[in-house]
């Protein structure tokens, strides 16, 4: 068994190795994604901006004439203690008490800096004074934000797409069947796909994560094998995604179709670019329901807060277990032809 | 015993008919199909196939294309579950140890891209237990000169020959070639049949399907001719010949004999721009041409062949 798996894994690797034109943009792609977005989003403004509003007291007189302001959206708060993190991530770009005149603003948060301009301009004439507080802790810039979510999508149009388009074209041309023709199991043929596309992966986005380490300064607070135990066990699901579409399907058209079907909501709803903070309340759980979402929030959560194993073992578990879900209906519905 | 190659110009004396030995009497059975059945929605390819396949043999399945050769051979390979029948492989049902001991050609095949001949050559031998030497298939196969090569610029014949090295990386009992020389030119096609009976000489049992007469009558002890999804005729082939035909075949060009002539007086039969008259007296046939003014430059006169039996047997041509 493992000899065939073996052969299996060595073959799909070369066959990826030498097709230059695959290998460069699965490297490519993603540096220059990560390059126009760490420059997009450390030296433009942002288009919107979401301020948090403590919901006890009720905005009257200048924080009602703010609240007013259009083309900035504002989602109510209980509380500002524990809202204060989405202000230092960048989920928020302000969080305003009108009661108390108190705000809180990250320095480095280009939409804080415009928003608050108005905050302070709305109550210039009003008599009523305004408590400027900045967030503690370390400052959190966007590319801080974006980078884990970046490298994530780019796991995730590797592995779906790695693997999906893979199969679909070995069974379109008949090389499915004819491994079919072997004693090669669909359980062997499955793991070394598996296997192939996992490794390349990991070392794919280690390769990035290095290099852009080198070319771009941005917050690694927690463990590195935590990192990559997070990564690893996203690319396996995401793989496991890819095997499930591929299952079956014998056209790269209807493939493809199905495959952006399952790639451009993770994209958007799985906070990568943006937060969710402030969207329906039926986005979110949706949002909670994607793998992305998962690795995107683990990835997070160890490279800025320095989270350990405990603390994101929720998102492991829902990883692991989505992972063998996965993994056993993709090898249940597989077809040779 | 005169022998009638197809393509040859033979006079036969005697109806051309070759007893099994007792050799090949004695043969176990290698590979049983009972009562094979498999519908695709509403058509029905397979209709109730049964034959048995002997051990060292080479057994061939005719038909045109559509006949039902290629899903009866898929699912003898395993490849396609059959709606009904059983098929029976050494007495017992397609397992594992049917998969390591079968070497498998499909008509068609794609490999991997951007690998090399020898590296799917080694991929292949590790997926079974008993293999052959890469280098001696190689030898054997005439693949050195390709064997570090990518397998998608493989010409045809190259192709064809890698695929038959794949289909015997395993030493196989049973090979199964499901038309191996489709699209190949009549030099590489007759390469490839020396190649197969090399396989047989070895002590290899081979199913084929083909729609090359000459190729089923060159290669096979036994064939089983399908159509419609049924089986119509099944024997060795001089013996099926022996059976349905004691005449031969006087072959005009078309253009000599005209075809209200040909048609009225000799009922000739038009096809592939030759005339061809079926005749039991040939000397009283050319006399009645000669008779006729019918120039005879491009006269010939064979034996009835496969073609003709299937002709004979389904009113359609073979390559149609």
């Amino acid at each position: 068994m493992w000899n065939r798996i073996y052969a299996l894994f060595v073959a799909r690797n070369l066959e990826f190795m030498r097709d230059r034109s695959a290998l460069a943009w699965s490297v490519l792609l993603p540096v220059l994604i990560i390059f126009v977005f760490a420059y997009a989003f450390t030296e433009e403004n942002p288009e919107k901006f979401k301020v948090g509003l403590i919901s006890a007291s009720a905005p009257a007189g200048p924080a009602a004439r703010f609240a007013e302001t259009r083309y900035i959206r504002f989602i109510e708060f209980d509380d500002a203690a524990g809202n204060l993190h989405k202000v230092e991530r960048h989920q928020v770009d302000l969080l305003f008490d009108p009661g108390s005149g108190r705000y809180w603003i990250n320095q480095t948060s280009p939409g804080g800096y415009i928003v608050e301009k108005l905050l302070v301009a709305a109550y210039a004439d009003s008599g009523e004074t305004l408590q400027r507080i900045l967030v503690e802790g370390d400052e959190i810039r966007y590319v801080d934000w974006v980078i884990p979510g970046v490298i994530a999508m780019n796991i995730m149009w590797g592995a779906l797409f790695g693997i999906g388009y893979v199969i679909v074209r070995y069974r379109k041309f008949g090389v499915l069947k004819r491994l079919s023709a072997t004693p090669v199991t669909a359980v062997e043929f499955l793991c070394a796909q598996i296997l192939s596309r996992l490794w390349l992966l990991v070392v794919v986005n280690v390769v990035i994560f290095i290099g852009m380490d080198l070319f771009v300064d941005f917050r690694m607070h927690g463990s590195y094998f935590n990192l990559l135990l997070v990564f690893t066990l996203g690319c396996i699901n995401l793989i496991c995604c890819g095997l499930v579409v591929a299952a079956r399907i014998s056209s790269e058209e209807v493939a493809n179709g199905v495959l952006n079907l399952f790639s451009w909501p993770m994209m958007f709803l799985s906070g990568v670019w943006f937060s969710l903070e402030g969207a329906h309340p039926w986005m979110q759980k949706f949002a909670l329901l994607l793998p992305l979402t998962h690795v995107t929030d683990a990835a997070r959560e160890v490279m800025i807060d320095g989270a350990g194993i405990i603390q994101i073992s929720d998102h492991l578990l829902v990883l692991g277990i989505s992972s063998l879900i996965l993994l056993f209906i993709g090898a249940r519905i597989f077809q040779w032809e | 015993m005169p022998t009638s190659k197809l393509g040859k110009v033979v006079l036969p004396t005697q109806p051309v008919y070759t007893l099994p030995s007792l050799v090949e009497i004695t043969m176990s059975v290698i590979l049983q199909v009972s009562n094979l059945v498999k519908r695709f929605g509403s058509l029905t390819a397979v209709n109730d196939v049964s034959f048995e396949i002997r051990q060292g043999s080479c057994f061939g399945l005719l038909g045109p294309n559509g006949a039902g050769k290629t899903t009866t051979i898929e699912m003898m390979e395993g490849i396609k579950a059959p709606d009904a029948g059983e098929i029976l492989y050494r007495g017992a049902a397609l397992s594992q140890q049917f998969r390591n001991e079968a070497g498998i050609m499909f008509q068609t095949t794609a490999l991997q891209e951007f690998i090399t001949v020898r590296e799917i050559m080694v991929q292949f031998s590790r997926f079974y237990p008993d293999t052959a030497s890469i280098d001696e298939l190689a030898d054997r196969y005439a693949l050195h000169d390709f064997l570090n090569q990518d397998t998608r610029k493989l010409s045809g014949g190259q192709k064809q020959r890698l695929l038959l090295a794949m289909a015997l990386i395993n030493n196989p009992r049973i090979l199964f070639l499901d038309e191996p020389t489709t699209g190949l030119d009549p030099q590489s096609r007759r390469n490839l049949w020396k190649q197969v009976q090399q396989v047989k000489q070895q002590g290899a049992t081979i199913l084929l399907t083909t729609h090359y007469m000459e190729e089923a009558y060159e290669l096979c002890d036994e064939i089983a001719i399908m159509d419609h999804g049924r089986i119509i005729a099944h024997d060795a082939p001089d013996a099926l010949l022996a059976a349905h035909f004691d005449d031969v075949v006087v072959q005009l060009h078309a253009a000599d004999i005209p075809r209200e002539i040909g048609e009225r007086e000799f009922q000739a039969i038009y096809r592939n721009d030759n005339a061809h008259i079926v005749t039991g007296d040939v000397n009283r046939t050319i006399e009645h041409l000669l008779h006729l003014d019918i120039p005879l430059d491009r006269l010939r006169i064979r034996a009835r062949d496969l073609e003709d039996l299937f002709l004979e047997l389904t009113g359609k041509e073979l390559r149609a």
